[in-house]
């Protein structure tokens, strides 16, 4: 630092960078975590049975349990792909 | 009532070990029964931290294995009363510590009437690191500003909150804070560093403390004392304020801000 640093063109935050991609990837490893160990494998063989009839992305299967009120819910989401009404 | 605390933290060379040494000495200090316990089997190193390598018999394998009893595996500390270091085994089998026997030695540690017993975890999200954590009542998740710590200690989070015994019976998470430490307010300053903010923002757990990147922790590690006995340096007084919010206190939180300049030094200073 010091005087010169004045004079020179002022570098980036890279804290600020550090801080969006950790809110990213700890968002993302959050929602896989936390639900019973059997989740993946059932989301992985719902998938391939899916992908039997649409062709789909990995990302297209979402599977999830939540907690209401005392009884568990196994939460399913699938997203077709656009322009397949047929 | 005994209360177990695991200080823990994903990432390796953060500063478990030397916030496990502080964290104890600074209860014993203030008169509480403490031992502080390395889970690092095979890298034995708080012994070095504590200043008593020397001293070293039995170990916490040897205890588990019934080799030694617990009286004999525990080193009494010379400066301060009311301080036990149980040192961590050489060995390279990962095996050794078992539920049973670290439960074995935990018991034994209450019927002794110890106030806390602080477990040093080993680096990592395996059976060591899970050993030092399962029967925790409270968690220490030491941190630094940094991408991969701070990801690392999201995970322990997570861990902590389903692989402990308590999660396990039903009685919900272990109440866990973070402990920031290697902190530079310079940097985070010229917006190099996460600050103390952002990682907070990011965990979401309450702050324990925040202690600041120190030559008085690598003083204090050569000459075998922990640093919180050092109450002249940044990081001792910080580690000193951390252990009396610990026990409740309210102390505010210091060494946040860049030490002011004088003219000289801003024109010229690093
Ligand atoms: N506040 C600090 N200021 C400066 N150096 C520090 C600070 N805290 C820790 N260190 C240094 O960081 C290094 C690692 O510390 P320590 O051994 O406590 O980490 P650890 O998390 O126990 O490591 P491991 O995962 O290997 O068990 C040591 O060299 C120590 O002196
Ligand atoms: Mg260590």
């Amino acid at each position: 630092m010091g005087i010169f640093s004045y004079l020179l063109p002022k570098k980036q935050n890279t804290a600020s960078t550090a801080k969006e991609r950790l809110q990213i990837i700890v968002a993302r490893e959050r929602s896989g975590r936390g639900g019973p160990d059997y989740l993946p494998q059932l989301q992985e063989e719902l998938l391939a049975v899916v992908r039997k009839y649409v062709p789909v992305d990995p990302e297209a299967v979402n599977v999830q349990v939540d907690r209401e009120s005392g009884c568990e819910v196994l939460e399913l989401n699938i997203t077709l792909p656009e322009g397949e009404d047929d | 009532m005994t209360k177990i605390v695991v200080v823990t933290s994903g990432k390796g060379g953060v500063g478990k070990t030397t916030t496990s040494a502080a964290l104890a000495t600074g209860l014993a200090m203030r008169g509480h029964k403490t031992t502080v316990i390395d889970f690092d089997v095979g890298l034995r190193n708080l012994d070095l931290i504590m200043g008593c390598e020397r001293r070293v018999v039995y170990d916490l394998v040897n205890v588990i294995n019934g080799d030694a009893n617990l009286k004999q595996g525990l080193i009494k500390d010379k400066r301060v009363e009311n301080l036990f270091i149980l040192p961590a085994s050489q060995t390279r089998d990962k095996d050794a510590l078992t539920q049973e026997g670290v439960e074995k030695v935990l018991n034994g540690l209450r019927d002794m009437e110890m106030e806390y017993v602080i477990c040093d975890s080993p680096a990592g999200i395996e059976k060591g690191a899970l050993m030092a954590a399962y029967f925790a009542d409270e968690a220490i998740v030491v941190t630094n500003p940094e991408v991969s710590s701070v990801r690392d200690s999201d995970r322990i989070l997570g861990i902590l909150s389903s692989k402990t015994r308590k999660a396990e019976q039903g009685e919900g998470d272990i109440p866990a804070r973070l402990l920031l430490t290697r902190y530079s307010p310079e940097r985070v300053d010229r917006g190099e560093m996460l600050s103390v903010g952002d990682v907070q923002e990011i965990l979401a757990v309450d702050l324990l403390g925040v202690i600041p990147e120190s030559q008085a922790v690598l003083n204090a590690s050569n000459s075998g004392a922990p640093v919180i006995l050092d109450l002249e340096s940044d990081a001792g007084l910080a580690y000193a304020d951390a252990v009396a919010r610990f026990i409740g206190e309210e102390r505010p939180h210091r060494f946040l801000t860049a030490a002011k300049k004088g003219l000289f030094g801003r024109l010229f200073g690093g």
